[in-house]
């Protein structure tokens, strides 16, 4: 089978997704534009080479509709000759480009794939698409739809959770991204989105909050207990668990994951494409792979799909050097440690979405940038990239450096 | 002719329907209306004379909807989706015909409008009511499982929007005029000698009049998309209340928010063939005919006194004496008295007695406070309960309820000194919940004139009697006891003696098997979800805190002392006995039981449970935890009623309903077992026994029903192509 590579990638920093938000002014095909030029830029890539543009994107409507893949190529001046689409895993979106893009160049159907994903939350608010999921009261029902956040409450009620551990959990990650932050860790992937005029509006993340303390964190109101209980959610929820006498809502905006805005692009490729573009491969697809499992909990895909994405590898949870879970909620995080006894000190060692953000369908892509950036500088080898999924799934990658 | 409405012409050319169905005291919904509606609108169409209709009813109230009597019948009978759908199409394509005649239509609602009535009004273009908070209008169909099929979901969230709709029809709730104008449902609230005045001038002066969703350009007030987030929120919030409120057992709410989602968005015409499906849907759901059955026909016809002996006099019913003025003597107290009986509330102290009516004055004076009582009202009904400590007062009263502790020696005692003073002619009841009432008798002279009435707690609010025969108690005092329930508007159900009677039998049988569960080792948190969420109002640890472990250990020991060597020990008596004795948890009252009270938040289960029943590994489904709480209640019932002790499966079904909140989406607890169907059941019950206990084994009489397939209610094909709902949680 013909091996995928990853050649090269960025991504923009992530800007507070909301209307004071650094990037709201700009519509997320600019976005998407920035990093796709950024991309053929570095490499001086013949852009007539690529044969597809994958980006994820989860509210694939409005600013972000219309096949927002093929049109960012368009409009950042890709050959005509360059297919695109967008797709939607939900907030593995950005991972799944990835892996699509890996199946067609080792399929031998591709030669080389720009993947990647973008979202403007800010000017595309979550849920904006709808959906029969939730939408559909006959399908709501059918699937005891429960809101994500209460999802991940009900993962910290049942693992036994309190709200000191998930708010622990959070100050690590800002600590942790302050630190990478402090020595520009991320230098060499992040570009700067400039404006219409050409001035830079943003060259660094700006969601973190590296002063933040855990009391600042114990004061934070918990976020879902309203949806839980005045929105009849945690009754759903119990009727899918019924072990449990109530839910212990834990999760605030500070220990979970942030609202950005943000774009990433991969440039991938076949051995060939990458002698004839003059590139050096840096890493190698090892393995992907997406999951489902129960959906109201929601959120507990993630260790079952590094299970599956290692066993397709032929692979132990011992021979990753280091892992990337997003960190959609702290619970998820904690339960993925718990369910496989990987150590948090190979995990997220730059932070995660809870202090940078999660901006939903170019976070799979942003994650597995950093990762491979972080084993280059530490000089490893494999890293596994997974995230939660809406609806109960889960998506994983696992790379090796060249 | 027409049979069920005078139509009359007025000089402007305004014809007016007066309905006027023969034989009943509402107007109904009857095939001879529909027929004759049927033939006015053809009528009225083609004559040019004619100019428009105005709808209105010769009766005080306008048109009461479908007669669930009729609707019953057919349920039983059998019917299939398609049956259903063409039913549905059938009523909603007439009044899609009145309101496309082409000519304006008028409803004046002169009175009550509620279902297939409002319905009607509905397809009419403008609506006028009478400003009389009587004239309720609704949808209440949800209330039996049902939808409005005549398409009143379809123009309800037409005129009033996705979420209004949603509300208004999962609720089923009534509304006054001047609500109704508020929610926009009528046009105009007008005074009841101007109502068709009115309404005959806005039919000769509208000209060309089609409804709004027939007008090209047409936009549901709020739209229905889904990109919406707020017509997201409505359905995904609506769908999650829907579970809380009420749970996952009754299909009939989730239909709805279904229908008006997938109707809301389509061509008027293709939305009332979506609102005939999903009607078609609910109506061959065996919860709809369960509903219908036991909670309006049969519940009805114990109101109207079906078990009075035939050919006795009325009783007149004036004065009442009741001994013992704690919560149950109180309450019942309080009830006779608000219903106007004259009430001496008896106790062993004047400061007992006293608090007893002082229970009433405090529940009078929120009821005042809340304005649904006038303060004078309220006096008045104090004035009635007359506290003492002398039996003597007990000389002139025609009834005497006796509500003392439940111990064989203090329940004789009071009814001696009773007995004593009160007149020859006077009935005198136990409200006891579990003495077999033959053996109270033994202290009465007049066994004839004694008998049980069981009141439920608290007993303003709870809607059933449990009338129990001793063995010699006569057809007249029964008759007393019956009108006694009449007077207090309270259902009776009569049963035979026998310990713990039939109620209290089946109760026990629930809280026992969460007991059972909680000594096996299943997690206490899923016994009571379990319990809830097949519909109970709470689970089976949380009543027995509400009426205390310490009662039903005490129980336990009478029943033992009473039987002694015939005592079949319950699997739960350890739990009862360690919890009571080793932890002294005794119930709420006493400071907790299975659960712990805080006082400034909810209750939760007591922490001590996880020590003491330590919950083992491998815990059981959830269906398998709730058919254990229902199975148990069904196999009780119907042992007692093979034992005679309650006689008809209605009553059954009643009392299981409303004396100790068996879910109603069963229909009760006898027609679960037909729900179900009774070979299965039988066959499930023997799957139970076989890993739970003995207690599950169905007799040799039940067995050989289901060998028969001889149901409850008689043979009930089943509904063709759909599932009956019973197995998913």
């Amino acid at each position: 089978m013909t091996e995928a590579f990853i050649y090269d990638h960025v991504r923009t920093p992530r800007g507070r997704g909301r209307p004071d938000g650094a990037l709201h002014e700009l519509p997320p095909v600019a976005l998407a534009t920035q990093a796709l030029q950024a991309i053929q830029a570095r490499s001086q890539l013949q852009t007539a080479w690529v044969d597809d543009v994958i980006l994820g994107c989860v509210s694939p409507i409005g600013d972000q509709g219309s096949a927002i893949g093929r049109v960012a190529a368009l409009n950042a001046g890709y050959a005509d000759s360059v297919a695109g689409y967008q797709l939607n895993r939900f907030c593995a979106s950005g991972l799944e480009a990835v892996n699509s893009a890996a199946a067609q160049i080792m399929a031998g159907q591709s030669d080389a794939v720009v993947a990647g994903g973008v979202e403007s939350m800010s000017r595309v608010p979550i849920g904006s698409d709808g959906g029969a999921w939730y939408g559909d009261p006959a399908v709501a029902r059918a699937t005891y739809f429960v809101p994500q956040g209460v999802g991940a409450d009900l993962i910290a009620t049942l693992q036994g959770y309190t709200r000191e551990d998930v708010d622990r959990f959070a100050l690590e990650s800002q600590r942790r991204a302050a630190a990478a932050a402090a020595e520009a860790r991320a230098a060499r992937s992040l570009v700067p989105v400039r404006d219409v005029m050409g001035e830079v509006l943003l060259d660094r993340d700006e969601y973190p909050r590296p002063n933040t303390t855990l009391a600042d964190l114990g004061a934070l109101k918990p976020a879902f207990r309203e949806a839980g209980e005045e929105g009849g959610f945690a009754s759903v929820a119990l009727h899918r668990y019924p072990g449990v006498e109530s839910i212990r809502y834990v999760h605030t905006a500070g220990n979970s994951s942030g609202i950005v805005d943000g774009s990433a692009a991969i440039l991938m490729g076949n051995r060939a494409f990458g002698r004839r573009a003059g590139l050096t491969p840096r890493a190698r697809i090892r393995a992907f792979t997406s999951i489902g499992s129960e959906p109201a909990i929601m959120l507990t895909g993630p260790a079952l799909a590094a299970r599956k994405a290692l066993k397709r590898a032929r692979m132990d949870f011992a021979d990753i050097d280091l892992f990337e879970v997003n960190e959609a909620f702290a619970a998820v995080v904690m339960r993925f440690m718990d369910d496989t006894g990987v150590s948090h000190d190979k995990i997220n060692v730059n932070g995660g979405a809870i202090a940078l953000g999660h901006p939903l369908g170019a976070t799979g892509a942003i994650i597995l940038g950093t990762a491979l950036d972080e084993l280059e500088r530490r000089g490893l080898s494999t890293a596994l990239v997974t995230l939660c999924v809406g609806a109960g799934m889960g998506t994983a990658t696992i790379i090796e450096r060249i | 002719m027409y049979t069920t409405l005078r139509v009359e012409r007025t000089e402007a050319g305004v014809a007016v329907i007066h309905i006027d169905v023969p034989d009943r005291s509402m107007n109904v919904l009857t095939p001879a209306l529909l027929n004759d509606l049927d033939a006015v609108i053809a009528d009225v169409r083609t004559d040019a004379a004619i100019c428009g209709l105005v709808v209105t009813s010769a009766k005080s109230s306008f048109v009461a909807g479908a007669d669930l009597k009729e609707l019953l019948a057919l349920m039983e009978a059998g019917l299939t989706p398609k049956r259903g759908y063409e039913m549905s199409q059938h009523l909603s394509l007439l009044f899609r015909r009145l309101e496309t005649m082409g000519k304006p239509v008028a409803a004046a609602i002169n009175g009550l409008a509620l279902g297939g009535g409002l319905e009607l009004a509905l397809a009419c273009h403008r609506r006028f009511i009478i400003d009389d908070p009587k004239a309720v209008i609704g949808l209440p169909e949800v209330k039996v499982g049902l939808l409005p099929g005549a398409g009143g979901t379809q123009r309800v969230v037409r005129l009033i929007g996705l979420a209004a709709a949603a509300k208004m029809i999962t609720d089923g709730g009534q509304h006054a005029p001047a609500a109704a104008l508020k929610m926009g449902l009528v046009h105009e609230v007008v005074a009841r000698d101007q109502l068709l005045a009115k309404a005959c001038a806005w039919v000769a002066s509208a000209g060309d009049t089609h409804a709004p969703w027939d007008v090209k350009g047409f936009r549901l007030p709020g739209g229905a998309s889904l990109t919406q987030p707020a017509v997201s929120q409505t359905l995904s919030i609506g769908t999650a209340l829907i579970t809380k409120m009420v749970g996952r057992r009754y299909p009939a709410p989730g239909e709805i928010l279904s229908c008006l989602y997938e109707g809301a968005t389509v061509p008027f015409d293709l939305s009332l063939r979506i609102e005939s499906k999903h009607f078609a849907r609910l109506l061959t759901n065996p919860v709809a005919r369960n509903l219908v059955r036991s909670l309006f026909v049969t519940k009805g016809e114990l109101d109207k006194l079906s078990r009075r002996p035939a050919g006795l006099p009325p009783s007149t019913l004036r004065r009442i004496g009741v001994l013992g003025a704690g919560m149950m003597g109180a309450g019942i107290a309080h009830v006779a008295a608000a219903a106007g009986l004259e009430v001496v509330l008896l106790d062993a102290t004047q400061q007992n007695a006293e608090r007893g009516k002082a229970h009433a004055q405090t529940w009078l004076a929120k009821e005042v406070e809340r304005g649904r009582r006038s303060a004078d009202a309220a006096e008045k009904i104090l004035a009635r309960i007359l506290p003492t400590t002398a039996y003597a007062a007990l000389k002139d009263v025609d009834l005497v309820i006796e509500a003392v502790f439940e111990d064989r020696a203090i329940k004789a005692e009071v009814t001696v000194q009773a007995m004593a003073v009160m007149p020859k002619r006077a009935v005198f009841a136990s409200n006891t919940s579990t003495l077999p009432i033959t053996g109270l008798a033994t202290a009465f002279a007049r066994p004839k004139q004694f008998i049980g009435i069981h009141f439920f707690s608290p007993a303003e609010k709870m809607p059933l009697v449990e009338v129990i025969l001793g063995k010699k108690t006569s057809d007249a005092t029964l008759a007393v006891a019956l009108d006694l329930c009449a007077v207090l508007r309270k259902t009776p159900i009569v049963v035979h003696d026998s310990r713990g009677f039939y109620t209290t039998r089946v109760f026990g049988a629930y809280c026992q098997e969460g007991q059972v569960m909680l000594l096996e080792g299943v997690a206490p948190a899923l016994i009571e979800n379990a319990g809830r969420f097949a519909g109970m109002p709470v689970g089976p640890l949380a009543v027995t805190d509400e009426v205390s472990l310490q009662l039903q250990y005490h129980v336990a020991r009478q029943t033992q002392a009473d039987l002694g060597d015939r005592y079949v020990p319950s699997p739960a008596d350890p739990v009862l006995r360690r919890m009571v004795e080793e932890h002294k948890r005794l119930g709420r009252k006493s400071g907790g039981g299975f659960y712990d009270y805080p006082a400034d938040a909810p209750k939760h289960l007591w922490p001590g449970l996880a020590s003491e029943f330590p919950v083992k590994a491998e815990q059981p489904s959830l269906e398998d935890v709730q058919n254990r709480l229902l199975y148990i209640q069904a196999l009780e019932a119907a042992r007692a009623f093979e034992e005679g002790v309650v006689t008809t499966p209605g009553e059954a079904d009643i009392g299981s309903i409303f004396g100790i909140g068996f879910p109603a989406w069963t229909g009760g607890a006898l027609s679960f077992i037909d729900t179900v169907g009774i070979a299965p059941f039988v066959a499930e019950c023997e799957r139970l026994a076989r890993h739970y206990g003995k207690r599950f084994k169905p007799s040799r009489w039940l067995k050989a029903r289901a060998a028969a397939g001889q149901s409850f209610y008689g043979p009930a094909p089943s509904a063709s192509g759909q599932s009956t709902g019973i197995s998913s949680c």
